[in-house]
């Protein structure tokens, strides 16, 4: 074994050209992300690490002896003893223990140098793995320029490891790493045996050290900008930062509605004009039908969210960049945590708010399982836009836009349809903490960085990959579904001379008017009932079934003006009132629960999350029809 | 014994989650309490480490943002009340 292990180690050292497989190990906000992206141009493999839920991202880059580099992104960590699931991931991979992942022949860890004490007692604990490291100076630009001091050789001489420092922010920022990288031997790992989480002690003896080797070097720590204690003691204050952070979410909710208007507008034309062109050019049929009516209409009814999607995450993503979100997650934790959710629960409830899938994709960062938990089951209640164009339908037909003080009727409505979301969310984790009793062992403990100027560069990767990982789950997911309930909408074709819309012939009218009874008792005829179905797929379907349903025909435009009408003659106002309250609930879209069901890994969650909305949505829907009929709106 | 001693009614050691905003403070110890003392101890609340409070939330200072090293952490109450400490000023007074 050794002998092999020796003899592989040699010809690996006589071959430049094999690859070497190297780790990122760093802190939490130490830029680590930045310099994986700056090594390898962006161009990343993400997938999850077998059997769990945390992101592996891979990625690979040249040096000029023409040697390839293999390169993971482990996630963040302040030791190799874990607190969550991520950080058990970082520790296994850098000891070769996670079966199905090859241990890393190279380490570099990761320093933010404008403070680099904890960085230091990592590498401490890392240097003890045996595997050959290298230590990254990142952000030195930053540091240089607040006036910090370093001897790197001697800092290099007292850790026995190479000391290099990067700007993962700038072009040429990571061409001294890649030189060092160049000069590292290949070699096989020498296996980590023996290693032992260290004792409370020797993390103590480590700190000593740490701070030992950084005054022998010289380290001289970038005093903190006056400006950023000021911003904290704004943004931390109890009112002051309160208000900062609504007027903050306010711009952004603005910002999101207002700005996706017109891209959003291109997509619908686009995908409209697509489908006449593949009207046009296939003969009528079942084939002609399922590309325009099934798969056109479908995944175009889910892209035409991008815009917001990316609007939303260009926010996320900067404010993230800029040291702000943890600030937002901290004030928010008392609000969140009074009700069992964990400050950090914030940001994925934000981005729920475009669409819950990413939301509950970003629920990755709490560390806590029943934490996590508890927020995917919450996540589908805030609104999500894809309710949008349910609620613009419903709130156009029956409420007048009547003046009320300086607001509008019609806009008060919405906001309380999207109040009605928050509030229920915050009763639901409420019933959850209640549920699971059990000692509260909910952890903070987050750390907020130094503010600094978002890297456009980043923003935008970031973008990208958002962008992406959301057409791709949801894209694929989408069309499958879109595929089937098109399917049941379409057979069996009405018989010849039949008067009623097609629909009402095949499957989905089938179960439409089987469910008619049970949604009686709630004030819904068979034709919502038949509707609600192709709604399981995307909720703003549900229009364009209604649409078919009442056999109006045209573009998306015209059939909202129409059947706006339509409803408002055939429908009660009750009626309309207990269908908007369902949607608040709204039975989740099977993408989401599909999505949930990859994120918990297993059914449980996704069908306790279905019965639980399903549920939620049928008695709001009834007391909200009783009631509306109490006070005359029968 | 010592003339320079501060008067008795200000305790010498006390909890982080009990320090006022601003006040600052040495770093005495950590109640052992499995792996969230573990983590504490890792972010730098290491013996001789020097903290200070930089906000508290309303009501009842919880989470509250503390500096510490470089860095600065946001605490729930129950985290901070983990760490003894002994203030640097005193007289800044208990709450």
């Amino acid at each position: 074994m050794n002998a092999a292990a020796a003899s592989a180690a040699a010809s690996a050292d006589t071959d430049p050209s094999t690859d070497l497989r190297i780790a990122l190990v760093g802190l939490p906000n130490c830029g680590k992300t930045a310099l994986f992206n700056r090594l390898t141009g962006g161009r990343q493999k993400v997938a999850n690490y077998p059997g769990v839920t945390v992101e592996r991202k891979e990625g690979a880059f040249t040096g000029a002896s023409g040697r390839r580099y293999r390169l993971l992104d482990l996630p963040g960590t302040y030791s190799l003893t874990p607190t969550t699931l991520d950080e058990a991931i970082t520790r296994d991979v850098a000891l070769g223990r996670l079966a199905g992942e090859a241990q890393p022949e190279t380490i570099v860890l990761v320093a933010d140098a404008t403070h680099l004490a904890l960085s230091v007692r990592l590498a401490l604990e890392v240097r003890d793995l045996g595997l050959p490291m290298v230590l990254a100076l990142n952000m030195s630009d930053l540091a240089r320029r607040r006036g910090y001091a370093l001897d790197r050789e001697r800092l290099a001489a007292e850790l026995g490891v190479p000391v290099i420092e990067t700007v993962a922010v700038a072009r040429r920022g990571a061409d001294g790493l890649i030189e060092t990288l160049e000069r590292m031997p290949a070699q096989a790992p020498v296996p980590a045996r023996g290693w032992q989480q260290p004792s409370a002690e020797q993390v103590r003896d480590t700190h000593r050290e740490a701070a030992r080797i950084l005054d022998v070097a010289g380290y001289r720590e970038p005093a903190r900008r006056a400006l950023a204690a000021q911003a904290d003691r704004m943004l931390l204050h109890p009112v002051l930062g309160m208000i900062a952070l609504a007027v903050l979410l306010f711009f952004v909710f603005q910002a999101v509605f207002s700005w996706a208007e017109t891209p959003m507008g291109w997509i619908e034309s686009a995908v409209a004009s697509l489908g006449e062109v593949v009207r046009g050019a296939l003969p009528e049929g079942p084939l002609r039908s399922l590309l325009v009516d099934g798969i056109i209409a479908g995944v175009g009814s889910v892209i035409v969210f991008l815009p917001q999607i990316i609007i939303l995450f260009l926010f996320i993503l900067a404010l993230e960049d800029s040291g702000y979100l943890p600030r937002a997650a901290y004030l928010l934790d008392r609000v969140m945590g009074s009700v069992g959710l964990s400050g950090r629960a914030f940001i994925p409830l934000l981005s729920s708010f475009a669409c819950a899938i990413p939301g509950i994709m970003a629920t990755r960062t709490i560390p806590d399982m029943r934490d996590r938990i508890a927020t995917i089951l919450v996540a589908p209640l805030m609104t999500c836009s894809a309710r949008l164009p349910v609620y613009a339908l419903l709130i156009g037909a029956f409420i007048p836009a009547r003046a009320v003080g300086p607001f509008n009727l019609q806009g008060l409505v919405l906001f309380a349809l999207y109040f009605a979301g928050i509030i229920a969310a915050l009763c639901v984790a409420f019933v959850l903490k209640r549920l699971r009793r059990g000692e509260d062992t909910h952890l903070l403990m987050l750390e907020l960085p130094d503010y600094q100027w978002p890297d456009p560069g980043n923003v935008l990767l970031g973008l990208v990959e958002r962008a992406s990982l959301f057409l791709r789950r949801a894209g694929g997911l989408i069309l499958a579904f879109v595929v089937l309930l098109w399917f049941l909408a379409t057979y069996p074709a009405p018989p010849q001379g039949a008067t009623a819309s097609p629909i009402e012939h095949s499957y989905a009218g089938m179960i439409g008017h089987a469910l008619a009874p049970v949604l009686a008792p709630i004030g819904f005829n068979w034709q919502i009932a038949v509707a609600l179905i192709p709604g399981l797929a995307a909720r703003e379907v549900a229009v364009g079934a209604l649409g078919t349903v009442y056999a109006v025909s045209g573009d998306e435009e015209a059939v909202t003006q129409t059947l706006s009408s339509v409803i408002a003659a055939d429908w009660s106002l009750a009626t309309a009132l207990a269908l908007l309250a369902w949607y608040v609930f709204a039975p989740q879209c099977l993408a989401t629960l599909a999505v949930v069901k990859r994120e918990t890994g297993g059914w449980r969650y996704p069908l306790v999350m279905a019965g639980y909305l399903f549920a939620l949505a049928y008695i709001a829907a009834g007391i909200t029809f009783h009631a509306a009929r109490a006070f005359g709106a029968g | 014994m010592d003339i320079m001693a501060p008067p008795p009614a200000e305790p010498a050691v006390r909890q982080l989650a009990d320090l006022p905003v601003g006040g600052v403070a040495t770093v005495e110890g950590i109640d052992e309490v499995g792996v969230l003392s573990r983590r504490l101890l890792e972010i730098g609340f290491f013996p001789g480490a020097r903290v200070e409070v930089v906000a508290a939330q309303w009501p009842g200072d919880d989470p509250i943002a503390v500096r510490v090293g470089g860095s600065t952490f946001a605490l729930r109450r129950r985290e901070a009340q983990l760490v003894q400490v002994s203030p640097l000023r005193p007289g800044e007074g208990t709450r």
